[in-house]
């Protein structure tokens, strides 16, 4: 066991820090989930990529610096660390990214991979169906198979970045004989496409943060299909481990919030409960417990290990964290808690409203966490199903 | 930066695993629980054939010259097994503090330590009472701010029985003399705080332990009772009962890991390290005894039913070595000091 960084992970922690330094924005960006917030995030992801810190563990050749997992968990500790903007592109940088990366064909990696790291193409999760949201495996959308295309008919709901993005990815039904999870195929589709309509809705912030997405005859070009036809559970599985777990949900995020939280509480400390200071320090250390599984996992990932029902864990861990520190931060400012950011009195109450909103939605969306205690119980646990 | 143990460090934890599945059941520590010392020489010294009490021995002194990174994995097996033998008091806590006053004194026990012929028990002075006073023959015992070490037959020991009939636990008293004081004033108490961390981190160890053991012992129950026609571990409600232990126990070894490499590493955050391991993992098994316990129902109630050998270890491990509100307050003393260094990339700094 050796917890202390190389020399070559303190110069890259050096030369991320020097650079984000230099230039992320001083002025916060508006919410990528409004028109103007998601140009301006385009806009600093596109610097971030002309920089190569867009996605460091890819290959060079995608836009990354081939950098590995450890390195990755430097630079974002170094991004949380300047306050940089929220990624647009989380669904492709982090998620569907790495699927691509595992399942791709050469010509999809070359064709994907670089403009999603410059995020010139924001990608949308098309997870859910009005009928398959916890039952994942009732997907009823169908893409059949017609010459070298697929016909698709039906819908997809909550698409995240619905409202703004360019591409959608998701599981279809491409036997539509099929039950539950055979017969299901991983789809890659541009949302101008004929035939698509996407309506967005408002989250509980008030803004687009998902749509629904109306698949009506719809010709996708077989050549984005990522994986095996019939194989889309497989793939998305892997797309679902990146979500709960590392890269999605990297420590730096909870690690940043835990400090926000500590020094909120030391600046209001003379008007708060004693009880709250305890449960300050239980949420740090929650920050540090995470962070240290996270090296662990990362360590054990690096020595050729591999990840699976675990990820269930991290979701559940850092969504309850992160609503509990927002809880607490709301409980500190106490009337003061409920002001939107424009209130004349709101001076110092930060963006601790909209985070606890945000927060939230931790517990339900990437799998609720009732599904991630069944995934727990049966296959860490092993308990009859 | 990797956080993964050696090859050799895993090796050890599956034998001395298989070794305490071999000799300590359930039985076993109900048949210790009928005799006067809740202990067995005869137990301590196959312990000693393995290495176990000399792990921190040097090797000089006939030990295992080991470290608490290489230990840590051990007492976490010592705690799966429900062993009560002095693992914590004497190997954990008394033989490193050996080393460190040195001397005649560490010449003359660490080798006892080491083949298993003495045992060591220490009263910390932030503590009320002695683990395992009853069956030592050594006592490191703090008297004003001096340290003191006592042989047994200079000590008076009232024995205060708890909950838990594998903890034996006093009161000692014992006069305070020129020949017995080994340290004091700074030596003293740099000693008792380092003999804290160790005590605490070797609980928070024991305590990972026997969740896990709780763990093993309701899945295998819950897969096997049916009602309503089906094993009652297909419920819902009685997996995530379950779930919610795994994820606290999963996240609270990484915690104790790193403070087993700050004990060893004497890292300057060792404390605060020791503190947050002690708390989550105590409170991962208190937790884990309660959704167990519920799990089972009303047999998990009874005498009889082997869980509840090792809920009291549970209970115990929290109440050893410093409760969870001291180590608590030690770790909010620590973060909202006015120049603590807190957030992003701050976990691994030594600062």
């Amino acid at each position: 066991m050796d917890l202390t960084f190389t020399r070559e992970q303190d110069g890259f922690r050096a030369e991320a820090r020097a650079w984000l330094g230099a230039h992320v924005p001083g002025e916060p960006l508006r919410s990528f989930d409004t028109a103007e917030g998601a140009k301006q995030h385009r806009e600093w992801e596109a610097i971030l990529n002309g920089g190569g810190w867009a996605m460091v563990p890819w290959p060079v050749e995608y836009g990354g610096r081939g950098a590995n997992l450890l390195e990755w968990l430097i630079f974002e500790e170094e991004y949380y660390r300047a306050g940089a903007p929220k990624r647009i592109n989380q669904n492709g940088i982090f998620l569907l990214g790495p699927t691509i990366m595992e399942y791709g064909t050469p010509e999809q990696k070359a064709r994907f991979l670089p403009k999603m790291a410059s995020s010139e193409e924001v990608w949308v999760q098309g997870w859910s169906e009005p009928n398959a949201g916890s039952d994942m495996a009732n997907i009823q959308t169908t893409a059949i198979r017609d010459g070298d295309h697929f016909i698709v008919n039906g819908q997809k709901t909550w698409a995240s970045r619905g409202a703004f993005g360019d591409w959608l990815f998701g599981m279809f039904r491409t036997d539509p004989e099929s039950e539950r999870h055979k017969g299901l195929t991983f789809i890659l589709a541009p949302l101008d496409l004929p035939g698509i309509t996407v309506r967005p809705i408002e989250q509980l912030d008030g803004l687009p943060g998902f749509a629904e997405v109306f698949f009506d005859d719809v010709r996708v070009p077989v050549e984005h299909q990522l994986g095996e036809e019939g194989q889309g559970w497989q793939v998305a599985m892997s797309t679902a481990g990146f979500e709960r777990g590392l890269m999605l949900r990297s420590p730096a995020r909870f690690q940043d919030t835990a400090r926000r939280l500590v020094e909120l509480y030391r600046a209001n400390a003379a008007d708060v409960e004693d009880a709250i200071r305890d449960e300050v320090a239980r949420c740090w250390i929650g920050a540090e417990a995470y962070t240290l599984e996270t090296f662990r996992t990362v360590s054990r990932l690096l020595a050729g290990g591999k990840i699976g029902a675990e990820s269930s864990l991290n979701k559940i861990f850092w969504s309850e964290l992160d609503l509990r520190m927002h809880e607490l931060a709301l409980e500190i400012l106490g009337d003061r808690g409920d002001l939107l950011p424009g209130a004349p009195a709101a001076e110092g109450v930060g963006s601790w409203l909209d985070g606890y909103l945000f927060a939230l939605s931790g517990p339900i969306y990437a799998g609720t966490n009732e599904i991630q205690r069944n995934i727990i119980s049966e296959r860490l646990l092993g308990m009859p199903r | 930066m990797d956080f993964r143990f050696d090859e050799d460090q895993e090796l050890l934890q599956t034998t001395v695993r298989d070794f305490l599945e071999g000799e300590i059941t359930a039985e076993v520590v109900r048949g210790l629980w009928e005799t006067k010392t809740a202990r067995s020489p005869e137990l301590w010294k196959t312990l000693a054939e393995i290495g176990l009490p000399g792990m921190l021995v040097p090797e000089e002194h006939g030990g295992m010259g080991m470290d608490e990174v290489d230990f840590v994995l051990l007492l976490e097996e010592t705690g799966r097994a429900g062993l009560a033998e002095p693992i914590v008091a004497t190997a954990a806590v008394a033989a490193p503090m050996l080393r460190g006053v040195g001397g005649d004194l560490a010449k003359q026990w660490l080798p006892k330590i080491a083949t298993g012929d003495a045992i060591v028990a220490v009263g910390h002075p932030s503590l009320p009472f002695v683990e395992d006073a009853h069956v030592a023959d050594l006592l490191l015992l703090p008297a004003g701010d001096e340290l003191h070490a006592v042989l047994a037959a200079d000590v008076e020991i009232t024995e205060q029985p708890t909950n838990d009939p594998s903890r034996r636990i006093a009161s000692v008293s014992f006069a305070a003399a020129e020949g017995t004081r080994i340290a004091s004033g700074a030596d003293a108490a740099q000693l008792w705080e380092t003999a804290f961390d160790r005590g605490a981190l070797a609980c928070a160890a024991q305590a990972l332990g026997a969740c896990d053991r709780m763990l093993q012992i309701a899945v295998e129950y819950t897969s096997e009772r049916k009602q309503f026609g089906k094993p009652i571990g297909s419920f819902q409600a009685v997996k995530h009962h379950l779930a919610a232990v795994k994820v606290k126990l999963e996240y609270a070894r990484p915690v104790v890991q790193r403070a087993a490499h700050s004990v060893a590493s004497g890292s300057a955050k060792r404390g605060l390290h020791v503190s947050m391991a002690k708390l989550v993992a105590c409170e991962a098994a208190v937790f884990g005894a309660k959704q167990t316990l519920q799990c089972h129902g009303a047999i998990g109630y009874t005498w009889e039913q082997d869980l509840h050998v090792w809920m009291r270890r549970a209970w115990s491990l929290d109440r050893s070595w410093g409760r969870s509100p001291a180590h608590l307050a030690r770790v909010r003393a620590a973060i909202l000091e006015p120049d603590a260094r807190l957030g992003a990339g701050t976990t691994f700094s030594n600062a």
